[in-house]
């Protein structure tokens, strides 16, 4: 590995603006060299736009773009050594696999014999060599996708960027090229950008993400900490499944506030900076951190009533209703049943959670 | 389903579709089997011969048929090449070029000899010639055609255009290929059918015409269909049949061309 | 060939804007020079004094329109009256190309109909059938069907041998001629745009309104011809225009007596004896008619737009 420390793409303040509608604002982002580095965010959150800015086919309206130290924004997508997957993989119909991932050495000044072996050599690092006379027509949806790939890498770029790849193939196709892509990222050692809006697909592959949000950055970090430490109710809301509960702080001590639910139900947990005494906030607690029993436990228990238990697969979900306070969904896995009592509804039941579960919300 | 729960199936219809294709195709069919007709009169069958095709070859009236034939083609040929051109660069313009103030004048202007009733397009096109002190001639009638094509040409390329998403450029671009490059390398052979059929529908138009030829021709220069109308002028003859049906094939050939020039996409 | 103009589309990509200027100088030079320029100086020529043996002197002058519309002329000695002579003629013209266009509907309709309703795979074939005569060389097919109509014709011939009728028709040299002449020069245009707007209409509403009681006709007329409006009146829009200014038809079907407005036209550029400022003047009055048709048009196209 080289100097982890060194930044591949700095994005500085940069914002776009379409007439009077702004895509981005100011958004500033500094990605590591050799890092899978992941744009999570809803449809229409700006994107492609990041993205599209950094390979050149937008410009920008402020700010600037750093590829290692040497600012960028003004140069054709062709001077700039960044490739792009595109979402729907733009692999040229009228050539063949072979010519489509020759084509950027070729323009480059390879000759064609040169792009040739080259491709070859790309198209076995994505088991396709035996396609390599057909056009991308007679291909299935992943084997396109593994030539756009080839392609993309195929005249070494300083950065690699990818837009929803994975978006158009089913679910299964999906998990293993995930396992793929992240695996070719290991053994290149190019800087990957990746784009989803798909937050399980964020968590699994990244080394880093950055929430987007209407054109904001909204938090960003390693997997873990947004999901385990979401900053605010956008994040926390958008990754994962969570109970987001409006509380009021009713007091603050030594690092720990203790909220009102309404109702008369209390809980504690970690006091954050911002939120103050008295404060109308929101709070975040993953279902899967909560567990039900017939007793109160030691850590923080709440009384109400099962509604309903919802079978998914791999786990169950109890939805408790708190006697006029909020409801809580509560998730059991399926390998705890032995250990966890399932509770009919109308029971009455306790849903727990350890101290610092429940985590208090910037807005 | 029964006709009778189908909402879709209106009694009828069925037989006036019928009915138009044998409108359509009627008279081309009677003129066709009459040219095989061995008669001189073009009123009585009897019997089938080859006679007047000879008769448009060798005979008397061949040499005026051969030149107007030959006047035809060359027109259409260069005519059509450089209304193709032009389009496909104006479409370009118009399909790649953005959002300017200009575009909507240029696709009106574009467009206009569609717009104008063709009679008139003959009539200015007379007047200008005219004016400028051109003398009128084989190069009128080129130019006249070259400038009316235009909008039959552009049409198809502009449709095919539109159905080329533009991340195929950008893909090449982003492998370094610059924009002339990446027009050459990808953009131009994906608008390939929308030339070509371009190219069949301003080259039939051209060698179609017969108004505006006929008003900026001047005298002495005869394309098939000045010829043709002429000819007919002085009374229905067999050999304009033969000539008819040959035309006929040429056209029917052309058609049949674009049909599977644009059935094979090459997109796919 | 009348057609709106091209809309384009929408304009998003910009792949090529730095180009685009010198990309559109070669049309606009060649369009500009070759049509554009030819129609204003026709605007112009309408507005000078002809000189014999063809031709124009620069002088202004109204006398063009002025015999168009004026017996013995609005500036000549006696009082100014209404001269019906080439009025009349635009008349004809009108309801000639009136007439074509509703034959064409009557049959273009059902057609296109008829087509659109195929299944998916063979509808281009139906497309290409109907389509194949439009390549067809105009003057041909009008020649073919003059030869087709005559007394003595094949038609007439079929006619009295299956004994449907004793003696020949005679429909050359008459109205209905040139009304058929012009039916058969245009009725693709007809066909194509109704076909893709049936093509276009989902089959699911008719269900709905038979669900709701509706007979088949109601809902024709009810469901699916105002959906299929626009490509109806496009249709028309396509028949009705060429019609207006045609030549072919009207000259080889029509004979002397039903003269339109392309012969009327013509005969003013036809060696010595023609009138150009006249045949400028009439020619501008055609063209006037023409571009308000399709400007109206145009603005309808536009409201309807803003309204979906
Ligand atoms: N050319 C443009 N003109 C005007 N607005 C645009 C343009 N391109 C994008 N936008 C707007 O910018 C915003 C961000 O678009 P962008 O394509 O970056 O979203 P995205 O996050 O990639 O969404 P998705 O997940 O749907 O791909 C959207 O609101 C979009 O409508
Ligand atoms: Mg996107």
């Amino acid at each position: 590995m080289t100097d982890a420390s060194q930044i591949a793409v700095d994005v500085r303040d940069a914002v776009k603006r379409y007439g009077d509608f702004t895509a981005l604002q100011k958004i500033s982002l500094s990605i590591r060299d050799n890092e899978f580095f992941t744009l999570l965010g809803p449809s229409g959150c700006g994107k492609t736009t990041l993205l599209r800015m950094i390979a050149g086919f937008e410009d920008v309206s402020e700010g600037g773009i750093f590829l290692y130290g040497e600012e960028i924004e003004n140069l054709p997508p062709h001077q700039r050594p960044v490739n792009t997957v595109f979402q729907n993989y733009a692999l040229f119909p009228h050539m063949t696999i072979l010519d489509n991932v020759g084509f950027g050495l070729e323009m480059r000044g390879a000759s064609k014999s040169e792009a040739r072996r080259r491709a070859g050599e790309m198209l076995d690092l994505v088991q396709l060599s035996q396609f390599a006379s057909r056009k991308p027509a007679q291909l299935s949806g992943g084997q396109q996708q593994r030539v756009a790939l080839a392609r993309a890498l195929a005249p070494s770029p300083k950065v690699l960027l990818l837009d929803e790849p994975l978006s158009a193939l089913d679910l299964k196709l999906r998990k293993a090229m995930q396992i793929e892509l992240k695996h070719i990222q290991r053994e290149t050692g190019i800087t990957f950008i990746f784009v989803t809006h798909d937050q399980e697909e964020a968590l699994t592959m990244s080394d880093r993400i950055a929430v987007m949000s209407a054109g904001r950055m909204q938090q960003l970090g390693a997997p873990q900490d947004i999901y385990e430490a979401p900053r605010n109710m956008f994040v926390a809301d958008f990754i994962g499944e969570t109970n987001l509960l409006e509380v009021s702080v009713d007091a603050i001590e030594a690092g720990r506030a203790t909220c009102h639910l309404g109702g008369g139900h209390e809980l504690t947990c970690n006091a954050v900076d911002e939120v103050k005494r008295g404060a109308r906030v929101h709070m975040s607690i993953r279902p899967e951190r909560l567990f039900l029993s017939e007793h109160p436990t030691e850590s923080e228990s709440l009384k109400g009533t099962i509604v309903e238990n919802i079978f998914i697969g791999t786990d169950i979900t109890t939805i408790i209703d708190l006697a006029e306070g909020p409801n809580f969904t509560v998730r059991t896995s399926n390998s705890d049943r032995g250990t966890k009592r399932i509770f009919e509804p109308g029971a009455q039941a306790y849903v727990n959670m350890e101290h610092g579960a429940a985590r208090l919300l910037v807005d | 389903m029964s006709a009778k729960t189908d909402v879709k199936t209106f009694f009828g219809f069925k037989g006036i579709t019928l009915l138009c294709l044998v409108i359509l195709y009627a008279p081309l069919i009677v003129v066709t089997l009459y040219s095989f007709n061995a008669s001189k009169s073009i009123t009585v069958w009897e019997g089938l011969s080859f006679h007047w095709y000879l008769d448009v070859f060798v005979g008397p009236e061949s040499a005026k048929f051969k030149q107007a034939a030959l006047n035809s083609f060359v027109i259409a040929i260069v005519a059509a090449t450089l209304s193709t051109a032009i389009a496909t660069a104006a479409a370009t313009a118009i399909v790649r070029g953005g959002k300017f103030r200009l575009r909507t004048a240029s696709l009106g202007l574009i467009s206009l000899p569609l717009m104008v009733p063709e009679i008139v397009t003959a009539v200015a096109t007379l007047i200008f010639f005219n004016s400028i002190g051109f003398t009128r001639g084989f190069l009128t009638i080129l130019v006249a055609h070259t400038a009316f094509c235009i909008p039959f040409a552009y049409l198809p390329i502009q449709a095919r255009m539109q159905g080329i998403e533009d991340t195929y450029e950008q893909a090449a671009m982003d492998l370094y290929a610059t924009k002339t490059q990446a027009f050459r390398r990808v953009l131009l052979p994906l608008m390939m059918p929308g030339i070509v059929s371009g190219f069949l529908l301003a080259f039939i138009v051209s060698l179609d015409d017969f108004i505006i030829t006929n008003f900026v021709k001047g005298a002495g220069v005869e394309t098939l269909p000045t010829a043709i109308f002429g000819s007919v002028k002085q009374g229905l003859k067999p050999n304009i049949m033969a000539i008819s049906t040959m035309l006929l094939a040429v056209s029917i050939m052309m058609v049949t061309i674009s049909y599977f020039v644009s059935k094979s996409d090459n997109t796919k | 060939m009348a057609g709106g103009a091209a809309s384009g589309g929408s304009a998003a990509s910009d792949t090529y804007a730095k180009a685009r200027h010198w990309l559109l100088l070669p049309s606009w030079v060649v369009v500009g020079i070759f049509v554009l320029a030819p129609v204003l100086m026709m605007m112009v020529y309408s507005f000078l004094t002809k000189e014999f043996r063809g031709g124009v002197i620069w002088e202004f002058s109204l006398s063009a329109y002025d015999q168009f519309f004026f017996d013995r002329g609005l500036f000549g000695d006696e009082p100014a009256k209404i001269d019906w002579t080439y009025i009349a003629i635009f008349w004809r013209s009108i309801w000639q190309a009136g007439a074509a266009t509703i034959l064409s509907l009557l049959i273009g309709f059902p057609t296109a109909y008829f087509i659109a309703t195929r299944p998916e795979k063979n509808r281009a074939i139906w497309v290409f059938l109907i389509t194949i005569p439009y390549w067809v060389n105009l003057l041909i097919r009008t020649v073919s069907m003059k030869f087709l109509l005559r007394d003595q014709g094949p038609l007439n011939d079929f006619l009295v041998n299956i004994g449907l009728i004793d003696t020949p028709l005679h429909i050359i040299n008459t109205n209905l001629a040139v009304q058929l002449g012009l039916f058969y020069s245009y009725l693709p245009f007809m066909v194509l745009p109704i076909y893709a707007s049936v093509e276009r209409y989902n089959f699911a509403l008719s269900e709905a309104a038979a669900d709701l009681y509706a007979t088949k006709w109601v809902t024709l007329r009810r469901i699916l011809l105002p959906a299929v409006k626009p490509g109806v009146i496009a249709g028309c829009i396509l028949v009705f225009v060429p019609s207006l200014g045609a030549f072919l038809a009207p000259d080889l079907l029509g004979g002397a007596k039903n003269f339109m407005i392309g012969s009327l036209i013509e005969e003013q550029f036809k060696g010595n004896a023609g009138n150009w400022p006249f045949g400028a003047a009439i020619s501008m009055i055609l063209l006037t008619m023409v571009l308000t048709i399709l400007l109206i048009y145009a603005r309808q196209q536009r409201q309807a737009e803003d309204l979906s």
